[in-house]
């Protein structure tokens, strides 16, 4: 089981920021071990997010992005007391998701 | 003329990049980038953990290490680490953080100490030893430098850190003070803190645990000490050793005042 996510959401105006700090691993399957063979890739594919149950965010990543992802976005309309969901899937079909509160 | 106008415009735009980029130095353009970073450190992950893992049932003993005491009595974690490494009668010994919750890991988890100090850096429970040692730093967040010297101890302690610091050695005939005894130097482009002095706010002792964003690690101060070493070309003195304690224990002392910013986000 994967590690959780860290989701922080403010509103401020007609929209809320939502920064997600995602924890995996991320190989790029370019890597090799201390024996010379390659780590094999293993990396998010898929990010969605939900605004109260409504899909607002999805991405399709690839072995470039950073081991420990950061990830920024703005939610138009969404206020105080709204709910954010965020889901990642991985190459291993491995899957978290997180929710966080807006403030 | 359109064509001319435009190789001018490009020309001045140019100009106006090339005498902004002069005036920002090297330095200044890190700090940028690591104030960048900050907002979405990834030490907050390790923190988290190690929040959890402080309140989780584990070990031999299936206990947690709610009673563990890091020097302000059993359970108190906010404020502990700026006045660490600090002299422990149960144990008899100068303790730095990690050191010190190795010590509970043994005594209230049943945990193999021995094991985990050989376990290498970034390996199972040293993991989560990491984690840990981060979470209670962060708990700090803020807070200033604070280290203890009225036991004998603690100033033998801070005497042998100070001949360590200054030892040259191995086939470099390098010491700590080789890098970190003069203002101004830097290797590469980062700069190193003079830590024979007070280095200042959230620099040198005062920034460890950090996350390293070249290679996606988080570092407790056991392994930057540890690591110090390897790059004078000596063996790791190893974890939880007296040597790299008595060495925190020296630029701890120094550091006397200076706020803590840990977890940091280091290049």
């Amino acid at each position: 089981m994967a590690d959780p996510m860290r989701i922080r959401a403010q509103a401020s105006g007609d929209k809320a920021t939502v920064r997600v700090l995602m924890s995996h691993e991320m190989e790029s399957g370019q890597r090799k071990d201390a024996a010379g063979k390659t780590v094999p890739a293993w990396f998010i594919q898929e990010v969605t997010a939900t605004h109260n149950g409504k899909p607002v965010l999805s991405a399709e990543w690839g072995p470039a992005v950073s081991k420990n992802p950061f990830l920024q976005f703005a939610v138009k309309g969404a206020k105080a007391g709204d709910k954010i969901a965020v889901t990642w899937k991985d190459s291993k079909g491995d899957t978290r998701t997180d929710e966080a509160t807006v403030s | 003329m359109k064509h001319s106008l435009s190789v001018l415009l490009a020309a001045g735009l140019m100009t106006i990049s090339l005498s902004s980029l002069a005036q920002k130095t090297a330095s200044q353009g890190i700090d940028e980038y690591r104030a960048m970073l900050q907002d979405g450190n990834p030490a907050d992950l390790f923190e988290a953990k190690g929040e959890g893992l402080w309140t989780q049932k584990r070990g031999p003993k299936n206990a947690s290490l709610e009673k563990c005491d890091l020097g302000k009595g059993p359970g108190v974690f906010k404020g502990a680490f700026v006045e660490l490494p600090k002299y422990f009668a149960d144990t008899g010994r100068v303790q730095d953080l990690e050191s010190r919750l190795l010590t509970c890991m043994e005594t209230l988890q049943g945990f193999n100490a021995a094991e985990i100090s050989k376990t290498p850096f970034g390996r199972g429970e040293q993991v989560n030893m990491t984690a840990l040692a981060t979470w209670v730093a962060a708990e700090s967040k803020g807070m200033k430098f604070n280290l203890p010297q009225a036991n004998q101890a603690e100033k033998t302690f801070y005497e042998v850190g100070k001949r360590l610091f200054f030892q040259r050695g191995g086939p470099h005939d390098f010491s700590c003070a080789s890098c970190h005894a003069e203002d101004g130097k830097r290797i590469r482009l980062q700069d190193l803190p003079n830590l024979t002095k007070n280095p200042g706010d959230g620099v040198g002792f005062a920034a460890w645990p950090a996350y390293r964003v070249s290679n996606g690690q988080m570092w407790g101060m056991q392994q930057r000490l540890n690591d110090c070493y390897r790059q004078q070309r000596f063996p790791y003195p190893g974890f939880a050793s007296d040597a790299t304690i008595a060495l925190g224990v020296y630029l701890g002392v120094n550091s006397q005042g200076s706020a803590s910013i840990a977890p940091a986000i280091k290049r």
